[in-house]
């Protein structure tokens, strides 16, 4: 009668101990590993690939032997600054998304979420149509100060002391909108700069230039270095508000810190290139079917893998329509897309 | 003294308060089952209890310091809680899961060491998951997964543990595999436990020590061999019965009246 007795109490109170989980960490490390071995490939192919193919041979001469030959310069002032910024946006954007999903447990989370975008965006717009900004230069500060400015109302509307995951995703959603129908306004009654805008709101590697990346990289890197600290405490986060609590995670700060990077790695990466949406969303479920639900592993994976993702869309995007080229944006939605998509066939990915 | 203990504590969410005045104190090395009708205020207890919940006036006490001022890490390492309900992240395996109860004992300076490994390899052999370690949480049945988070909670090596309903949403096998696994963490480990159940004859038959409450009061507390009875159950629980020796354990038993007998009193609490 009683075939179905419970099996856990048939098992034994000796400890057994955790090889596989240890040989999984090994094996993660090791992926790691490879992983920056892919990343140094495309940086290579970054540099040596687009509309002049440089060997390889050349590009090492022109990074560290520089005498002024024509593919020096290519290399040096176009392709080098054009690939440093690949790296730093594509890492930011590939943290500020993962981060994002962990801190709204919401997996079709995207760093545009809290609406950091759409305030970068708005304040972009309002300095070229209002302000009279033309270079990339001055775009950058508006960039992060409306970046700034609309996560501090986000977390505010979202509640502040008392936000919870769902209070603050809806104040970004709604913040979003609103800005984003402002940005489409001024568009539509100011042509001039809906023309300068167009690319920018693409999402473009092009214009990159040496001093972009001067501008925007410390912001990076501070975003970079404080997402990797708050690996832990979002890992308990994950598990819900009585559980991180129950395990001594300090909830509030958490959230401040995840908003603060956030808005530095998005604002980083939406002043230099404009708004490219998908990696942030696609790469932190990729990187998650790989390593599991620890942000310890999620955060350096993807800090990696994401610009891999838009160094090789870049690339491509240089080859498949040589001399000319396509937006780095565009092709990592027509790539990304229905590889994301079979992704999420194949493996349960829905919930986090 | 007893290490952790409620003074005059005012309990509410908002501007809705739940228990006013309210001092308990949890004996030390006790099993404590605190039980009461609905919205009686036992879980909004407990969550004070457990620095979830930071009461209006009053204070909770744990080790004669405020809990509310305490750090939270602190907190963590003196006393664990399982909240009625946890999100396990997708994709997460058992051993992963329950390491996630050293969160307390890990600093960024001092993450992962042997001696974490030891402990979460013992949590999960003291509650019968050992063999579980590399199985995915969720393909585990209700029993299983309960036992993968109460173990989380003892990797957190806390001597004070407090479980909010544990045995709720589970079949009745597993509700009696999840009270047998607390005493035994209770007389083996000399941890002492507090838990909020709904089951007044699991409270009986597994309590040391027994908390009724009603309206926000506390109603009567003390071994279940003294506070089971069929008056207290009238008063608080609204529910004429008769109590009885539990024929296994000889602990009080609850038997609720038949239905014409019942329909003779009026419905609620007696004055």
């Amino acid at each position: 009668m009683l075939v179905d007795s419970p099996p856990e109490s048939e098992q034994s109170a000796e400890p057994v101990p955790l090889t596989v989980t240890r040989k999984r960490r090994t094996l993660r490390a090791a992926g790691l590993l490879v992983s920056v071995g892919v990343l140094l490939l495309v940086c290579a192919a970054g540099l040596a690939v687009g509309a002049k193919s440089i060997p390889l041979g050349d590009v090492w001469h022109g990074l560290f032997h520089n005498s002024g030959t024509g593919n020096d310069v290519i290399v040096l002032d176009v392709r080098l600054p054009r690939t440093l910024l690949g790296l730093l946006v594509g890492a930011a954007l590939g943290l500020a998304g993962a981060v994002m999903q962990a801190l709204t447990r919401n997996p079709l989370a995207e760093p545009g979420l809290l609406g950091v975008n759409a305030g970068a965006a708005a304040a972009v717009v309002s300095a070229i149509s209002f302000f009279g900004v033309t270079s990339i230069g001055g775009y950058v500060w508006f960039a992060f100060a409306g970046a700034a400015v609309v996560s501090v109302l986000v977390y505010a509307l979202g509640g502040s002391r008392s936000a919870t995951p769902v209070r603050l995703a809806l104040a970004g959603t709604a913040a979003t909108a609103a800005l984003f129908g402002y940005v489409n306004a001024v568009q539509l009654l100011d042509s001039a700069a809906l023309d300068r805008l167009r690319f920018w709101t693409v999402g473009s590697l092009a214009s990159a230039d040496m001093s972009t990346v001067g501008k925007v990289w410390p912001f990076i890197a501070v975003g970079i270095v404080l997402a990797l600290l708050i690996a832990r405490p979002l890992n308990a986060l994950e598990m819900g508000d009585d559980t991180a609590r129950s395990l001594g995670a300090n909830l509030t700060r958490t959230r401040v810190l995840a908003m603060l990077c956030v808005t530095l790695l998005c604002g980083g990466a939406t002043a230099a290139c404009g708004p490219i949406v998908f990696v942030g969303l696609m790469v932190p479920h990729l990187v998650r079917a790989i390593t599991g639900p620890d942000m310890r592993w999620i955060l350096p994976y993807a800090a990696v893998l994401s610009p891999v993702l838009l160094l090789g869309a870049d690339v491509l995007g240089r080859v498949v329509a040589r001399p000319a080229e396509v937006q780095v944006g565009i092709v990592t939605a027509l790539v990304g897309g229905p590889v994301f998509i079979q992704l999420v066939r194949r493996k349960r990915m829905a919930q986090l | 003294m007893q290490r952790l203990a409620a003074e005059t504590v005012t309990l509410g969410y908002d501007q809705r308060v739940i228990a006013r005045d309210l001092s308990v104190e949890i004996p030390d090395n006790s099993f404590t089952v605190i039980v009461g009708p609905n919205a009686c205020g036992k879980s909004t207890l407990l969550r004070a209890l457990s620095r979830m919940l930071k009461p209006s006036q009053g204070r909770v006490l744990l080790d004669g310091a405020a809990i509310h001022s305490m750090p939270a890490k602190k907190v963590a390492r003196t006393l664990g809680l399982l909240p009625q309900s946890s999100i396990a992240p997708d994709g997460i395996t058992v051993a992963d899961l329950v390491a996630r109860g050293r969160y307390p004992h890990q600093a960024l300076l001092r993450q992962w060491s042997p001696e974490d490994e030891r402990i979460v390899e013992e949590s999960m052999a003291s509650t019968g998951i050992g063999e579980l370690a590399d199985r995915y949480v969720d393909e585990l049945s209700g029993g299983q997964r309960q036992r993968v988070w109460i173990a989380m909670a003892l990797a957190q090596q806390t001597p004070l543990l407090l479980l909010d309903e544990p045995t709720t949403f589970l079949d009745i096998q597993y509700q009696i595999d999840v009270l047998d696994l607390c005493a035994d963490l209770h007389e083996t480990q000399g941890r002492t436990l507090v838990a909020v159940l709904h089951d007044l004859n699991h409270a009986a038959r597994y309590a040391t020590h027994l908390i009724a409450m009603r309206e926000g009061e506390i109603y009567a507390e003390g071994p279940p061999a003294e506070v089971v009875t069929a008056e207290l159950v009238e008063r608080v629980f609204g529910l004429r019965c008769q109590v009885i020796d539990d024929p296994e354990t000889g602990t009080p038993l609850v038997v609720p009246a038949a239905r014409r007998a019942r329909h003779t009193v009026p419905v609620g609490p007696a004055e």
